[in-house]
């Protein structure tokens, strides 16, 4: 397989990166320009991200094999992590701050949500539930658009000027996280509330305290659910795209790096950003379960 | 301890499901002192009774009145289920819980429940998971958890039922501490043994009915009805 013209896509690429980047009035052409080399060598003129100046490493010969660029991803990958290159850096700490801080606000909504789901029975329980578990599937870049009408100067929520900013980053992802972390906390909780339920109906426990109590011995199964929406929230690519608007060092973040070098043509970044992603999504994975486990309480 | 639930009327008590009467009608006079063991065989309704008395069965029909109101009755009971209900805690935290929901202080709970741990020897495993001790252990932990609440009655629903004989003895030991105490016992059971040991007074269910009832020592010597004269002399009794 070979693949279209380097010299040619990363163009094109760049045409199209610089008209969004003046759509939202930053243009990236103040920035100190750079020599980078693609990976025939030829020297490509690009904006000033350090991540253009990457060593090419063995295997430059071939133009074009899929396998090479994942052999180059690899080393780029490794050579960005060793040298804590600067861009790389900032991006994967947005990446991490703007999941995270969507991560803990759809906890904070999800999690007594699915509890009071649990506990209290109304007339439209099911269908709230049904509803629920469907909004699990919500497309990422519809829930994007939304947040990009609200946001917008001219929508209702345009005051606020959020539109291209980390915090837009974060209202949407919470938005497509919530129900998935609300569906997979409910069913966890509803198990323990099935267990749970005579016990303290029988020492009348009001329904705070129900609530409380399922949060709290449930906490290794919302740990789950949250990682569940860890995991979707730092992979997200859609939503964020498109509230966000992929600006350097303002809303760039891991994913719409990708994306963005995918669409440049340069596979090997892409890729190099990819296993970044990839590591470090396992390892928050790993630090929340040494966490989770630093408890004395033993399993459950 | 002046006990304030009894006298105990129950008046055409009902419990349905689905439409189907699980239980009742029952009517039930309860007085006096001491323990009330409900006895009948399996499916004759004993857990519906115990669980439609202490008020976490609907009813559907009928009254059941204790002495004082509603709300102090409902607060002054505890139920300790034929499967122990074990809260994914430490055994520690299983009793301070009751304690912390009526709103006790922490240190305060702490020491009672170290207390009453010692007492029902469960002193040397504080800190373990309750979901991680034997069956004798955790039915133990039931029964301690409902005590420290100083109830005055307490439901127990087949107690031992799965428990060998030396789990038993720790349980009717601490039973009968309780008594002492004043507080008063209402367990369903079929074993015969702890019957005889234990009732005071003897609710003979059949069929989701009261088919007998009244002082242990007249029901055991000389039962009024065929049924439970089969059911004492271990026969099988639909
Ligand atoms: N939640 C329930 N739904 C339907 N039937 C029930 C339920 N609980 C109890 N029953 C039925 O009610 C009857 C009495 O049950 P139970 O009170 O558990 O009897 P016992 O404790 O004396 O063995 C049984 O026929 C049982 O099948
Ligand atoms: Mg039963």
């Amino acid at each position: 397989m070979t693949c279209p013209s380097l010299a040619v896509s990363v163009h094109a690429g760049q045409a199209i990166s610089r008209a969004a980047d003046q759509r939202v009035n930053l243009t990236l052409a103040d920035r100190p320009r750079q020599q980078g080399r693609d990976r025939l060598g030829n020297p490509v003129e690009c904006t000033g991200s350090a991540l253009r100046n990457l060593p090419v490493f063995a295997g430059d010969k071939e133009e074009g094999r899929r396998l090479d660029d994942l052999w180059q991803g690899l080393m780029q990958a490794i050579w960005l992590v060793v040298t804590l290159d600067a861009d790389l850096v900032e991006i994967s700490l947005r990446s991490l701050q703007v999941t995270l801080s969507a991560l803990a606000f759809a906890c904070l909504v999800a999690m007594p949500l699915a509890a009071l789901l649990t506990v209290r029975r109304f007339r439209l329980r099911r269908s709230v539930i049904a509803v629920m578990n469907a909004l699990m599937g919500l497309p990422p870049v519809v829930v994007g658009l939304v947040v990009y009408v609200l946001l917008s100067r001219s929508g209702p929520l345009g005051a606020l000027g959020l539109l291209f900013t980390p915090w837009a980053m974060i209202i949407a992802q919470m938005i497509v996280i919530i129900p998935l972390i609300a569906s997979i906390s409910h069913q966890s909780l509803r198990d323990l509330w099935f267990e749970y339920h005579d016990l303290l109906i029988s020492m009348n426990v009001t329904r705070w305290q129900k609530i409380t109590t399922l949060l709290w011995d449930a906490r290794r199964a919302l740990l789950t659910a949250a990682l569940a929406g860890f995991g979707r929230g730092i992979g997200e690519v859609g939503a964020i795209m498109i509230v966000g608007g992929n600006i350097d060092h303002a809303t760039r973040v891991l994913t719409s790096a990708i994306a963005l070098e995918t669409g440049k043509g340069d596979f090997a970044l892409a890729l190099a950003l990819g296993f970044i992603l990839i590591a470090l999504a396992i390892a928050v994975n790993l630090v929340i379960h040494w966490l989770g486990r630093t408890e004395r309480e033993g399993r459950w | 301890m002046v006990n304030q639930l009894f006298p105990l009327t129950v008046r055409g008590a009902t419990t349905r499901h689905r439409g189907k009467t699980l239980v009742g009608p029952i009517d039930l006079d309860l007085d006096g002192q001491g323990t009330c063991v409900v006895l009948g065989p399996n499916g004759a309704g004993k857990t519906t009774l115990l669980r439609l008395l202490h008020g976490i069965a609907r009813l559907n029909e009928g009254a059941i009145t204790w002495a004082c109101d509603q709300h102090a009755a409902q607060t002054s009971q505890a139920f300790v289920f034929q499967r122990p209900v074990m809260l994914r805690r430490s055994v520690l935290e299983n009793l301070i819980y009751p304690l912390r929901i009526r709103g006790v202080s922490r240190s305060e709970a702490r020491d009672r429940a170290e207390r009453w741990a010692k007492r029902a020897g469960l002193g040397s495993m504080l800190d373990r998971p309750a979901t991680f001790l034997s069956g004798g252990e955790q039915q133990k932990l039931a029964l301690t958890r409902a005590l420290i609440m100083d109830p005055q009655l307490v439901f127990l629903d087949e107690p031992s039922a799965s428990l060998d004989g030396r789990a038993t003895r720790e349980i009717e030991n601490i039973l009968a501490d309780t008594q002492k105490t004043g507080t008063r016992l209402i367990l369903s059971t079929h074993d015969m043994g702890q019957a005889r040991r234990l009732a005071d007074q003897v609710i003979f269910m059949l069929g989701g009915r009261v088919h007998e009832t009244g002082p242990a020592a007249p029901f055991f010597e000389n039962p009024q009805t065929l049924e439970a004269n089969a059911f004492l002399n271990g026969d099988i009794v639909e």
